[in-house]
């Protein structure tokens, strides 16, 4: 029964000393204790964020460089291609002029030929028509110089003449 | 049969109460720590505060046999 | 024997302080039997002087100032003037009034009367009480834990100061697990993210204090001082964690106690005393748990060392020393599992007092 009634001297001694120590260690340890390792435990959290920003921004720059070089190649691929396809048109225009200068020129010499054609067959005309007439009142003269000829092709002039 | 006897005759039925009952604890307690290692460290402070409180009845029973010491 | 005195001989009987303690008991075995209750309750219960070992049939010990409180007002004496008397025959006068010690507890004669005497149950008939604020021997060993907590929480608390990276050097990497423990295991889980920094310093105090004194308890030389296992300091613990957790009670804490939500009304009705009871049979059953745990722990080893005496020879000496060996072993984790314990119950009713409707 002794054994389990609490004694008021040691209830007494007790509270005094626990608040005391309370106290004392609440202002005088723990806090600073406590303090600094929740400030040391930020500062490694702290660090820890900053490292991941830090690779999160080498991330993002090399992000950035490839983008920068992806944009340079295209844009050395554009300027390929402009140039590829100026020197195409060019080479285009370049033919086509061409072409059209050969046909105007060819259009020309044809033109130009078929007036020559043109003037030699008319001088062809003219001089086979002289040759003809003059051949013609050859024939005629020499025909016409016989009276019985002179019937005989009234005669066959006049049955192949039909009347239709 | 004294009354002292009698005390002490409790204080051990308590004892084997709370044997029983921190046993089961203990084993349920191991076989949740093998099923789940990860949850080890809970798991293990739970099974402490439940043994304790089971372990207060047969503290009960040792408080009787004092009373009657 | 003069408290310096004592000291000297303290130092330099250490090493056959056993030897000593064995003589001792083979003197008392010849004169009366060897009683294990009465042994055993001895080096359990608190007393007025510390009581080292005997020499040479004298005891030595370091006498403890007696301080009471009497009808005449604040009195105190050293504990030398009983002369290791427990038995209610010497009679110290002090401030006008006489007192006597009769099982560790002080006795003031009433007027008049110049020897004790007693009923048929042993009782004193004609003597009563005063109140008793002497410094016991546990008194004496809290205040020596306390002396050695502040010095190493302050050397601690000073190597943070000193070291400028806040990384711990010395006892502070020593202690610092053990504050984060009770910070990361007890404080958070048990109150909660948001409010566990208000309790901090409680909870550490109380660990600390508790698991010291539980190890102090188990210091042989020290002849037992069960101050963890005295029912006067674990009532003390517990009150102030019961006056914590009261005052720290809100809204909630208290409508589940009287007014129990979402249950019906005749059911309310039947909780409330429950609820009632057992605001009051926690911190009980916390005082319970901690006094018979270490007190228990303490009668087991001391139990089976009287074997030898019971007995009455030396060859059950092996298999009472690796019992007890062994259970030291026990009690050794039973320290730190207690101080555990009252700790985190401590939490865990603050964070239920806490606690916020959900």
């Amino acid at each position: 029964m002794d054994l389990i009634t609490p004694g008021f001297g040691l209830v007494f001694w007790t509270a005094i000393t626990f608040i005391f120590l309370l106290v004392i260690l609440g202002k005088f340890a723990w806090k600073p204790i406590l303090g600094a390792v929740s400030e040391r435990e930020e500062g490694i959290k702290a660090a820890l964020a900053s490292a991941e920003n830090a690779r999160k921004e080498m991330e993002n720059l090399s992000a950035d460089n490839d983008r920068i070089l992806k944009e340079a190649r295209s844009e050395r691929q554009a300027m390929l291609k402009e140039a590829r396809e100026l020197k195409n048109n060019m080479i285009e225009t370049a033919k086509t002029e061409a072409k059209e200068e050969a046909n105007k020129l060819v259009a020309q010499a044809q033109a130009a030929i078929a007036a020559e054609k043109k003037a030699a067959v008319a001088d062809l005309k003219h001089v086979v028509a002289e040759l003809s007439i003059s051949i013609a009142e050859t024939v005629v003269r020499e025909e016409l110089a016989d009276k019985a000829k002179q019937e005989k092709l009234v005669k066959s002039m006049l049955e192949n003449a039909k009347l239709n | 049969m004294t009354i002292t006897g009698i005390a002490a005759i409790g204080a051990g039925l308590a004892a084997i109460g709370a044997g029983v009952g921190i046993g089961k604890i203990g084993g349920s307690a191991m076989e949740a720590m093998a099923r789940q290692p990860e949850m080890h460290g809970k798991i293990q402070s739970s099974a402490l505060i439940l043994a304790a409180f089971v372990e207060a009845v047969a503290l009960f029973g040792v408080v009787v046999a004092f009373l009657q010491g | 024997m003069t408290p310096v005195r004592t000291v000297i001989f303290s130092a330099l009987f250490l090493a056959v302080s056993f030897l000593g303690f064995a003589n001792e008991k083979e003197i008392t075995q010849e004169e009366t039997p060897f009683d294990p209750k009465a042994m055993i309750l001895h080096h359990v219960k608190d007393a007025h002087e510390f009581h080292l070992w005997d020499w040479r049939g004298s005891p030595i010990s370091l006498s403890l100032p007696i301080i009471l409180w009497t009808d005449n007002g604040l009195t105190s004496f050293s504990s030398s003037r009983f002369h290791h008397d427990d038995e209610g025959q010497t009679i110290v006068e002090s401030n006008g009034r006489s007192f006597v010690k009769l099982h560790e507890k002080i006795y003031q004669l009433d007027a008049g009367a110049s020897s004790i005497s007693y009923d048929s149950e042993h009782h004193p008939t004609n003597a009563h009480k005063p109140v008793d604020l002497s410094i016991t021997r546990n008194v004496f060993m809290m205040w020596v834990s306390v002396a050695l907590l502040l010095l190493i929480f302050l050397t601690t608390a000073r190597n943070y100061k000193n070291s400028k990276d806040g990384v711990p050097k010395g006892i502070a990497g020593f202690m610092e697990p053990l504050i984060i423990f009770v910070r990361d295991e007890i404080g958070k889980p048990m109150i909660g993210e948001h409010k566990y920094k208000k309790y901090m310093p409680y909870l550490l105090t109380i660990f600390f204090f508790i698991w010291i004194n539980n190890i102090f308890g188990l210091i042989p030389i020290l002849n037992g001082a069960n101050l963890s296992g005295n029912i006067a300091f674990t009532f003390t613990l517990a009150v102030f964690t019961f006056i914590i957790t009261t005052f720290s009670g809100n809204k909630n804490y208290w409508k589940h106690i009287f007014w129990m939500p979402g249950v019906p009304v005749p059911m309310k009705i039947f909780l409330m005393p429950i609820e009632i009871i057992g605001m009051f049979v926690k911190p009980i059953s916390l005082m319970i748990r901690l006094f018979a745990n270490i007190t228990a722990g303490h009668v087991i080893i001391l139990a089976l060392m009287s074997l030898i005496f019971v007995f009455k020879t030396a060859a059950i000496a092996p298999v009472s020393v690796a019992f007890s060996l062994f259970i030291t072993v026990i009690e050794i984790i039973v320290t730190a599992i207690q101080a555990y314990i009252f700790t985190i119950l401590s939490a865990l009713y603050f964070g239920m007092a806490t606690e916020e409707e959900h």
